[in-house]
């Protein structure tokens, strides 16, 4: 159980300076992440928000070491580093436990880093993998990935004439990923810190491939002021946006039910990316969104032996 | 840095590599605030929500309790004011400082 | 146990190789004509004969992707490959190294899509020519096996540090059964040595970041330093040469010059091709002509002073090309000689012949024609037409 003033003890492996923006959902998420850590850790980035602003040439944010490779790698990079660990170790010439985790946003997870994270899950590599999923291809100026939610308005879905924003639903891909059958799966989110500083415990510590999905709110991209990104993340879970849950082992557990679901419209008033939708042309999508939604909370219950 | 300060290609380290982790502490991006949280240590319960909750490390801690900001790195988001479950924090007008 | 003498196929000797240089991690994809690398070294993984740590990756680019990864984690890494897959590697390529990573890796060549074709030819090894990696070629299977155990000391070499990519001609030497020798294990071990890795990300002590972005006030400067490097590693190449010679007897250079110094016309050309070449070169002879033959090992980087110096003294030269450069005058070899030739004091009559492609077949008669082509350039001193496709049905 994680316990903040324990945890305020330890040397942060990401230091200040970074360029990420005011209110960036990815920095917490990391801090929190690794502060569950209590051994030396590679991480592995892919291209994105988060490598991009914590590493700006001669400067570096990572007080541990770090590689970056490329864009739709980051899995089949950090297996490469595992497996020099593993060789290393076995011809006795390491005898230290370091931990490897790569972080990939939505774009270099979801959708160009699938192939490779698929890949290294497959392989049973022992590392964590953590998607800070912000819904869009944020580092590029704001475009749709597969994980941008239905509706919402990005620069490649703009809300327009004919299309308002996105068309299709995002993709699950923490139920693809949890389909591989690697030990730990889990959703999380930053504002339940203590949820989520102990599903990186359990993924850090546990032999094999681990996966969290963290959903992480974007003040630029979603058009909300930084001072509410908790707000947000804390609102994804209250409207069932975003569910809360693990896989260990191939058992569904949920791990927070709000008393009462609030409705998808409370998030999606609070941000701008969706603010087309309120026009009397739109608002079957909004109802269309809140059935969905439903649907699939209905469908987790189910997995997760709840009623 | 102006471009003559910054070092040739036969002085920077090969590879493309930094050897100096955690480096960007010298980079200051308290210069990108227009508002700073501005703590009341009264009310303060040392509960630690806006540490955990900060994007910028820059709730510093020691011996478990809030020691103050890092002005050099806060931008000013103001998380820690909205999440403080008692109010501890206000976001205050750069203009109001003369640092 | 001593250095045996033994007939196998240009993939089973550099399997071997491979087996004997014992790499830390090796991440490899299949595909075809580099497959039985992959096989033959699963069998030693499968065998505990390696200590090798083997990724069976999911693609040609998560391979590479690994071997960074490893690489830069800190020990020996390589991996093996050809046409489409090295295609697919492109990207990750340039990041090995401008990360300056040592890392060895055979290159099966192999003809690049479209259509696709299995056979050889040397446009999947002349697309990447820019992207920073040593290219040697070899001849036959010997070559290839004794160019990848040198390489691991070129790219391991603390003054260059970079990958290097082994050619040799697919399904022609690769499947081919030749006679070779293998040396012994112990000696190949101590001629590659222990590697000494700079910076490693498991030196937890040390940490260190790798791969960040670069602005417009600092890519150019380690742009710079990476051509410094690959340009020492052509001193570096002649050493380890140098060395392999006097550990076993095979000498090793920028390139090889058969019947040359005394030659008027002479054909230029890279890998399996000289091979077939040599001998029509000694039937000619026998018949008193003064023909020879330069067979280019180094490709990147390019030994562009001595192949002027050695080419300058000819009447004419035929360059040999088993890629085309599309839109470009004559393939990737002719433009690098005949640049390479306004370094030297004279210029002999040169012309280009694009052939091969796809595995067309070159044989000794084909090339007594071209250097019959060459005699009536030299006796009318005129090139009718510099770049040539030979082979091809109109």
């Amino acid at each position: 159980m994680a316990n903040l003033k324990e945890l305020s003890k330890k040397e942060e492996i990401l230091s200040g300076g970074h360029r990420l923006c005011a209110g960036c959902g990815a920095s917490i998420i990391v801090r929190q992440v690794l502060s569950a850590l209590d051994d030396p850790v590679v991480v592995a980035n892919a291209t994105g928000c988060l490598e991009v602003a914590t590493t700006i040439y001669p400067y570096t944010s990572w007080k541990s070491s770090f590689i970056h490779n490329a864009f739709e790698n980051a899995a089949a990079t950090i297996s490469g580093t595992e497996a020099m660990f593993k060789s290393l170790k076995k011809q006795g010439k390491i005898n230290k436990e370091i931990k490897f985790i790569a972080f990939g946003g939505d774009g270099g997870t979801y959708d160009i880093g699938l192939q490779s994270l698929s890949g290294a899950l497959e392989r049973g590599h022992n590392f964590v993998y953590v998607c800070y999923d912000n819904e869009g291809y944020m580092n590029t100026g704001i475009q749709r990935s597969s994980a941008t939610p239905r509706g919402a308005w990005t620069t490649t879905t703009p809300a327009g004439k004919v299309i308002s924003g996105k068309t299709q639903y995002h993709k699950n891909l923490t139920e693809i990923v949890a389909a591989h059958n690697i030990p730990y799966v889990a959703q999380a989110n930053p504002w339940r810190w203590n949820d989520l500083i102990e599903k990186a415990r359990k993924a850090f510590y546990t032999d094999g491939p681990a996966f969290i999905n963290v959903l992480s709110p974007c003040p630029r991209g979603w058009r909300f002021d930084s001072k509410d990104t908790i707000k947000i993340s804390k609102l994804a879970v209250q409207t069932n946006f975003w569910p809360l849950y693990e896989v260990e082992n191939g058992v569904w557990n949920l791990n927070y039910r709000p008393k009462e679901r609030k409705p998808i419209k409370e998030w999606m008033e609070a941000q701008g990316r969706y603010k087309h939708l309120f026009t009397p042309e739109n608002e079957h999508i909004i109802k269309e969104i809140q059935e969905e939604i439903d649907k699939n909370w209905g469908k987790l219950l189910a997995k997760c032996g709840e009623k | 840095m102006s471009d003559d300060k910054k070092l040739g290609w036969k002085k920077i380290p090969e590879g493309g590599l930094i050897t100096k982790a955690g480096n960007s502490a010298t980079y200051e991006t308290g210069s990108w605030r227009s508002t700073r949280p501005v703590r009341d240590e009264e009310k303060c319960t040392n509960c630690l929500i806006c540490w955990v909750y900060c994007p910028d490390c820059s709730i510093l801690i020691s011996d478990e309790k809030i020691k103050g900001i890092d002005y050099s790195h806060c931008k000013g988001c103001g998380i820690c004011a909205t999440e403080c479950p008692v109010k501890a924090i206000k976001m205050i007008d750069e203009k109001e400082f003369t640092d | 146990m001593n250095n045996k003498i033994t007939a196998i196929t240009g993939n089973e000797a550099v399997a071997y190789a491979i087996k004997q240089i014992n790499p830390d991690v090796m991440a490899a994809y299949p595909i075809t004509p580099q497959t039985d690398i992959v096989e033959k070294y699963s069998e030693y993984v499968a065998d505990g004969l390696v200590n090798t740590e083997f990724i069976t990756v999911e693609s040609e680019h998560s391979a590479m992707s690994a071997c960074v990864g490893a690489a830069a984690a800190g020990g020996r890494v390589m991996t093996a490959t050809s046409a489409n897959g090295l295609a697919l590697m492109f990207e990750i390529l340039y990041v090995a190294a401008s990360n300056r990573l040592p890392i060895i890796m055979p290159v099966v060549n192999r003809a690049l899509s479209g259509p696709i074709n299995i056979h050889c030819d040397h446009s999947d090894s002349m697309a990447t020519r820019d992207s920073g990696w040593i290219q040697i070629y070899s001849e036959n299977a010997q070559e290839a096996y004794d160019n990848t155990i040198q390489a691991v000391r070129i790219a391991e070499h603390m003054e260059v540090r970079l990958p290097v990519m082994v050619m040799y001609d697919g399904f022609i030497i690769s499947h081919g059964i030749e006679c070779m020798e293998l040396l012994e294990d112990n000696k190949v071990a101590k001629f590659v040595g222990k590697y000494p890795p700079r910076y490693p990300l498991l030196d937890i002590n040390h940490p260190v970041t790798y791969g960040p972005l670069d602005l417009y006030d600092y890519y150019f400067e380690h742009k710079r330093q990476q051509i410094e490097a690959i340009n020492k590693a052509k001193k570096v190449v002649l050493e380890i040469g140098k060395e392999f010679e006097q550990a076993f007897g095979r000498e090793y250079k920028f390139f090889e010059e058969y019947q040359l110094s005394d030659a008027e016309r002479a054909i230029v050309v890279l890998s399996s091709t000289a091979g077939t070449a040599k001998g029509v070169v000694d039937e000619l002879r026998a018949k008193g002509e003064k023909v020879g033959l330069l067979k280019l090992r180094l490709f990147r980087p390019f030994p562009y002073r001595e192949v002027a110096q050695t080419l300058s003294h000819l009447k004419a030269i035929a360059i040999l090309d088993r890629s085309a450069s599309f839109g470009a005058f004559g393939g990737p070899l002719f433009t690098e000689i005949r640049s390479a030739l306004l370094e030297a004091d004279k210029i002999p009559h040169n012309v280009n012949y694009i052939y091969g492609l796809g595995g067309r077949d070159i044989n000794q008669t084909d090339i007594a024609s071209i250097y019959a082509d060459l005699e009536k350039i030299v006796k009318t001193s005129r090139v009718e037409e510099r770049v040539k496709y030979f082979g091809v049905r109109e």
